[in-house]
């Protein structure tokens, strides 16, 4: 009984007391946790300073890279190749231009260590860019050596049966044939259903038809503003030109001072209504479509529809690195970036 | 006759072999190519230092990968792996992106690994990801204190109150406190789906959970029922029962502090002193609980010091679990683990309930007793408005 009482005890009002002093100990403790805890807000993170310092690198270099992959080096070869075909006269002393073209299936490096499975002609993205001057008869054999039914549709004045509408299956070839006409920047690409599908593997490329007075003598460049879906969900992860992202931002385009620069220049991005081609610290002439007789702009800053192109004609002044993008911002972080070196 | 034994054994197992041996040659009889690479890339936990993130990531696919590009919003951005881009089955790897960050800003990252699958990592509020400092120690410890141990306390200060109680209102209290108990059970393993739904898929979060909460449950009825037939006494002993109580309650204040470590964490600071607020005044209730079935002993004081600290000093080890260690897959075995503990309990009050009542012969769903469960449920669900947003 005596035990049980003392047991009792043990629980005394001062014992309350010191369980509640715990509890005051909180109260106080509330108070000053408001001050030191690191949820106040006032962590000051990201200053600019901050960045500058620790970043360590300058700007426009968010993607660094001075190694010559094989991608790039595609997006190099690209750039001023131009594919005239195999040339003969025909009887009635026309010019005739052959060339060979081959859908492959190819694995295709769109950025530094990414592989695109693309559907390919003649095994770049974009295809090769044919070449050849108004009134040449031209003839494309067209052989599909892929996995799926493919086509070829030209841009410009043929036939309705030469469009390239109609698939040609693996395994199958084809013979487009017809005149070049009207002269100009036309563009090609696939045109076999699901579209979207179709030209977003890659199956595109540009297609020059030169006047028959030649331009004037320039450095030429060829630029196919392209982008890839790698998830498939309708939106891009990489915009690029001629195919790899940031190709000319590691490895500028050079350039010679005050020679002409002339750009064939034609957007055949898929999932995107628009893309643009802005230059830095520069003025150029842009001709739609390639023409001379179409009215032409004076700007730094141009945008075109899927499938539209022209020529962009410009000189440099100024000895240095003029800075190329799409002037959407997204675009141009995710490699549709580069640069002019002017020597 | 024992070799005959023996080989009896054994033929099924080499047979087995043979079976096994003959699929992994020849192949189940389906196309063997899978027609796109398989790859899981895990991002375990990102976090925002002052020059940009670091990315703890795990590949827990079938075959090795390589990361080769990193966006952070829809820009490609510069970033280094350590040890290397290729990562094999199961390897880690640490991802470094410098990149200028904004405070308060949402930011997406997008792992792109060689052949082109995408993992996103997603930094809801960029803040400073707090470093494992003295400093930062010895707050998370403050928080998870406030959180633990003082409402505990201030609950099982109600205990003098309640010793005046007779025996049909104690039962009340007993009743009330498995509609509390009940609400955490819920809670708890919710929270464990939740976390385990964030863990690599390899691992199968949910079962985590079941097995944790299934396993502790019946561990430790066995543990109690040894017990009980190893004293030989008569009915429940109070104090073991606030025991495990508080030991349940404890596992599960373990997961309210790894809630507040890693919201935190993850930059969510803002909903930290509401946290701290709401989850104050719902554990107030939890000292009520393990006060309770101690109504009919004489407990000392150090008993209630010992059940404070069991009950409440695991909120301090769950803020510094989750703001510093934070894996989900460890969360959803600790909330498993916490889920079965409480389920015990509501087991052995329940039944304690009914027999006391069959000893008097009276019904032990009485309308008091049900009222009093109701009760308990109500202020659990009422009080985590604090903590639910």
């Amino acid at each position: 009984m005596d035990k049980e009482k003392e047991e009792q005890q043990k629980i005394s009002r001062r014992d309350i007391l010191k369980i509640g002093s715990v509890g005051a100990v909180g109260l106080a403790g509330s108070y000053f946790l408001n001050k030191v805890a690191p949820y106040t807000g006032t962590a000051n993170a990201s200053s600019h300073n901050n960045h500058k310092k620790n970043n360590g690198h300058a700007n426009h270099a968010n993607m660094t890279d001075n190694s010559k992959t094989s991608g790039y080096k595609m997006a190099e070869r690209l750039l001023t190749e131009f594919d005239y075909g195999k040339v003969s006269t025909l009887p009635n002393g026309q010019t005739l231009r052959t060339y060979e073209v081959v859908a492959i299936d190819k694995e295709i490096e769109i950025a530094k260590g990414i592989k695109f499975p693309g559907w390919t002609y003649n095994g770049t993205i974009p295809g090769p860019t044919f070449r050849c001057t108004e009134g040449d008869m031209l003839r494309f054999n067209f052989i599909n050596q892929g996995s799926h039914p493919h086509s070829i549709h030209f841009h410009g004045i043929h036939p309705p049966e030469m469009d390239g509408i109609e698939p040609i299956y693996p395994g199958q070839s084809f013979t487009y044939e017809f005149e070049a006409k009207p002269y100009g920047l036309q563009v090609y690409h696939c045109h076999v259903l699901p579209l979207a599908r179709h030209i977003h593997k890659g199956l595109y490329g540009n297609f020059i038809i030169d006047p028959k007075t030649p331009r004037k003598p320039a450095k030429e460049l060829n630029m196919v503003m392209n982008a890839y879906d790698l998830d498939l969900d309708g939106a891009n992860e990489f915009y690029t030109v001629n195919g790899y992202a940031f190709a000319f931002m590691n490895h500028p385009i050079k350039i010679k001072k005050d020679e002409l620069v002339r750009i064939y220049l034609s957007n055949l991005t898929e999932f995107d209504l628009l893309n643009s081609f802005h230059l830095h610290a520069n003025y150029f002439t842009y001709y739609p479509t390639g023409r001379d007789d179409n009215p032409s702009q004076f700007t730094d800053t141009i945008m075109q529809c899927q499938g539209e192109r022209g020529i962009v004609e410009v000189r440099f002044p100024y000895k240095g690195k003029y800075m190329f993008h799409a002037h959407v911002s997204e675009f141009a972080e995710l490699g549709w970036m580069g640069f002019f070196e002017v020597e | 006759m024992k070799i005959k034994w023996l080989i009896a054994g054994l033929i099924p197992l080499i047979l087995l072999v043979g079976v096994l041996g003959w699929v992994l040659k020849n192949g189940a009889g389906v196309e063997q190519d899978p027609a796109a690479p398989i790859e899981v890339l895990n991002i375990e936990r990102i976090k925002v230092t002052v020059s940009g993130f670091e990315l703890n990531v795990s590949n827990t696919g079938p075959e090795t990968l390589k990361i080769s590009q990193v966006m952070v919003d829809d820009s490609v951005w510069d970033f280094t792996v350590s040890p290397s881009q290729t990562l094999e089955r199961f390897d880690d790897g640490n991802i470094v992106i410098n990149y200028p960050w904004v405070k308060g800003d949402p930011h997406l990252i997008k792992l792109i690994t060689e052949n082109g699958i995408i993992t996103e990592g997603e930094v809801p509020v960029a803040n400073l990801t707090p470093m494992p400092t003295w400093e930062n120690f010895l707050n998370y410890g403050f928080i998870g204190f406030y959180v633990g141990i003082v409402p505990i306390t201030l609950g099982l200060l109600w205990y003098p109150f309640m010793k005046r109680f007779k025996r049909k209102w104690i039962n009340a209290i007993l009743a009330l406190t498995v509609g509390l108990l009940l609400f955490l059970f819920v809670g708890t393993l919710a929270d464990g789906f939740e976390i385990g739904a964030e863990a690599p898929s390899v691992f199968q979060g949910n079962m985590v959970v079941i097995i944790g909460a299934v396993l502790t449950f019946l561990l430790l009825i066995g543990f109690d029922q040894y017990q009980q037939k190893k004293l030989e006494s008569k009915g429940y002993s109070p104090y073991a029962i606030a025991l495990l109580m508080a030991t349940g309650i404890g596992l599960h204040n373990f997961g309210e502090g790894l809630a507040i470590g890693s919201s935190f964490a993850l930059g969510e600071a803002a909903l930290g002193t509401f946290l701290i607020i709401g989850f104050t005044l719902h554990n107030i209730t939890e000292g009520i609980g393990i006060a309770a079935p101690l109504l009919k002993s004489k407990p000392r004081f150090r008993d209630f010091v010992l059940l404070g600290l069991i009950a409440g000093a695991p909120a301090i080890l769950g803020t510094w679990f989750g703001g510093f260690v934070f894996s989900p897959i460890w969360g959803a075995l600790f909330l498993g683990i916490g889920a079965g503990a409480i389920l015990q309990v509501i087991f052995v009050i329940t039944k304690m309930l009914i027999e006391d009542h069959k000893k008097f012969k009276e019904p032990s769903v009485s309308w008091l007793n049900l009222s009093a469960f109701s009760a308990g449920m109500l202020i659990m669900y009422f009080t985590a408005f604090f903590v639910k947003f």
